[in-house]
C-alpha cells in the first residue's frame, strides 16, 4: 500500500511471504514476455539491417543468430510470442467479463501453458 | 511505485523460540511475525509450539491458545470467530485469509503467520487499515438518490435484489486488496479490489440513482484501471467472492456508456 500513513512503522512483508497462485505467475510472465518480445523484435530488425548494409556484416549477424546460443534465444522468443498471444486471448475473455470463476481460471491456466508449448512445437516443425 | 524489497526498518530477523509446553506429545510449530512499536527493533519471527491435542481446529484457536498460555504479548485482532466480522484477516501459509475459518489441517508443515501484506504494521499481526477504510468511504458506500423519498421504503424487485448476491456478503476484511500486487505498488491511488467491489455493488443497485456520477468518479487511470486482472483477489477471498469480476463489470460499463 505504498507508504501512506506509515510513519516509522515497518512495512509488512509482501513478495517475500506471499505464495502467488498460478494465475498470478502467468500474469507476471505475460508482462515479462511482452518486454522480452520487444528485445527480440530489435534483434530481428538488426538482422535485416545487417543484410541491407553489406554481405560481410550480414554474415556476422546471421552467424550469431544461427549459432546454438542464437537458436536458443530465438526459440525462447518464439515461445514467448505464443505464450503472450495465448494469455492475451484469455484476457480478451476477461475483458468481456467471462471466465472469472475459479474452476474456469484453473482450467484456462493450463490451456494457456499448453497452447504456448504446442504452438511453439508446431511452429518449429512446420516452418 | 514497484519496490520488490522491504525498507531497512522492515526487514525480518529471526526471533525468540518459546519453550515447548510440558508433557505434550502432539506439537505443531508456529512461526509468527512480531513487531512492537516500543523497543525500536526490526520485526522478527518468533517460534511457538502448540499442543494440538488440546487446541481447536482453526488457526485462530491456536493464536488464542498461544496468547493465553505461552505469550500474552502476542497481539492480533479477532472478534466473531465465525468469519463474519473480518477482524482476524492475516497472511497464513502464504495466502490472505481469516484465521477463524482457516483450518490448520489445510497447512503442510509449520504454520507461518504474517500480517496482511504490504501494509504499515501497528503491532505484531495488526496492520493500519485507515487508508483502506478511507478508500471505501470514497466510493460512497450508501444509497444515493435524486427522486423524492418514498413514504415507506425504496422498493426493489426480487430479480434486482439478486444482482447484489456475491457482493453484499463482503465483510471488508482487506484480504483481497492486500493480496493484489497492483495495490502493493499503487495503493495510494488505486482503490483496490475491496473498494471497487463495493463500488460495483452500489452501481448496479436498482434503487441507486447516482450510477453516472459513480462511474465518473472511477474514470481515472489509477482508481480503477490499475487492475490488470492478476486474480489474486478472487483466489484469496475467504468469503468466496469475486472482486476481479466486479471490477471487469465496471470496466465494461465504462466502455458501454461511450459506445
Amino acid at each position: 500500500m505504498a507508504d501512506v500513513n506509515r510513519g516509522n512503522r515497518p512495512l509488512s512483508p509482501h513478495l517475500q511471504v506471499y505464495r502467488l497462485p498460478l494465475v498470478a505467475k502467468i500474469s507476471i510472465m505475460t508482462r515479462i514476455t511482452g518486454v522480452a518480445l520487444g528485445g527480440a523484435a530489435l534483434l530481428i530488425v538488426w538482422w535485416f539491417v545487417a543484410g541491407a548494409y553489406s554481405p560481410e556484416y550480414f554474415a556476422v549477424a546471421d552467424g550469431l543468430l544461427s549459432s546454438l546460443l542464437g537458436k536458443i534465444v530465438l526459440i525462447a522468443a518464439l515461445w514467448a510470442l505464443w505464450f503472450h498471444f495465448a494469455n492475451g486471448i484469455r484476457h480478451f475473455f476477461f475483458d468481456l467479463g467471462k471466465g472469472f470463476d475459479l474452476p474456469t481460471v484453473v482450467k484456462t491456466n493450463w490451456y494457456v501453458i499448453g497452447a504456448s508449448v504446442v504452438l511453439t512445437v508446431l511452429t518449429l516443425l512446420l516452418v | 511505485m514497484v519496490q520488490l524489497t522491504l525498507p531497512k526498518n522492515s526487514t525480518i530477523r529471526t526471533g525468540k523460540t518459546w519453550p515447548k509446553p510440558a508433557g505434550a506429545t502432539n506439537l505443531r510449530t508456529f512461526r509468527i511475525y512480531r513487531w512492537s512499536p516500543d523497543d525500536g527493533e526490526n520485526p522478527r519471527v518468533d517460534t511457538y509450539f502448540v499442543d494440538m491435542d488440546s487446541c481447536g481446529p482453526m488457526v485462530l484457536d491456536a493464536l488464542i491458545k498461544i496468547k493465553n498460555e505461552i505469550d500474552p504479548t502476542l497481539t492480533f485482532r479477532r472478534s466473531c470467530r465465525e468469519g463474519i466480522c473480518g477482524s482476524c484477516a492475516m497472511n497464513i501459509d502464504g495466502r490472505n485469509t481469516l484465521a477463524c475459518i482457516f483450518g490448520m489441517d489445510e497447512i503442510k508443515g509449520d504454520v507461518k503467520i504474517y500480517p496482511l501484506p504490504h501494509m504499515p504494521v501497528v503491532k505484531d499481526l495488526i496492520p493500519d487499515l485507515t487508508h483502506f477504510y478511507t478508500q471505501h468511504e470514497s466510493i460512497m458506500p450508501w444509497l444515493e438518490t435524486k427522486s423524492n423519498t418514498p413514504a415507506k421504503e425504496w422498493k426493489q424487485s426480487i430479480e434486482d435484489r439478486e444482482k447484489l448476491d456475491g457482493l453484499y456478503e463482503c465483510v471488508m476484511c482487506a484480504c483481497c486488496s492486500t493480496s493484489c500486487p497492483s495495490y502493493w505498488w499503487n495503493g495510494d491511488r488505486y482503490l483496490g479490489p475491496a473498494a471497487l467491489l463495493h463500488a460495483y455493488r452500489w452501481i448496479i443497485d436498482s434503487r441507486d440513482e447516482y450510477t453516472g456520477e459513480r462511474l465518473d468518479g472511477l474514470h481515472d487511470p489509477f482508481k480503477l484501471y490499475r487492475c490488470h486482472t492478476i486474480m489474486n483477489c478472487t483466489s484469496t477471498c475467504p468469503k468466496g467472492l469475486n472482486p476481479a469480476k466486479a471490477i471487469a463489470e465496471i470496466k465494461k460499463m465504462m466502455v458501454e456508456r461511450v459506445v
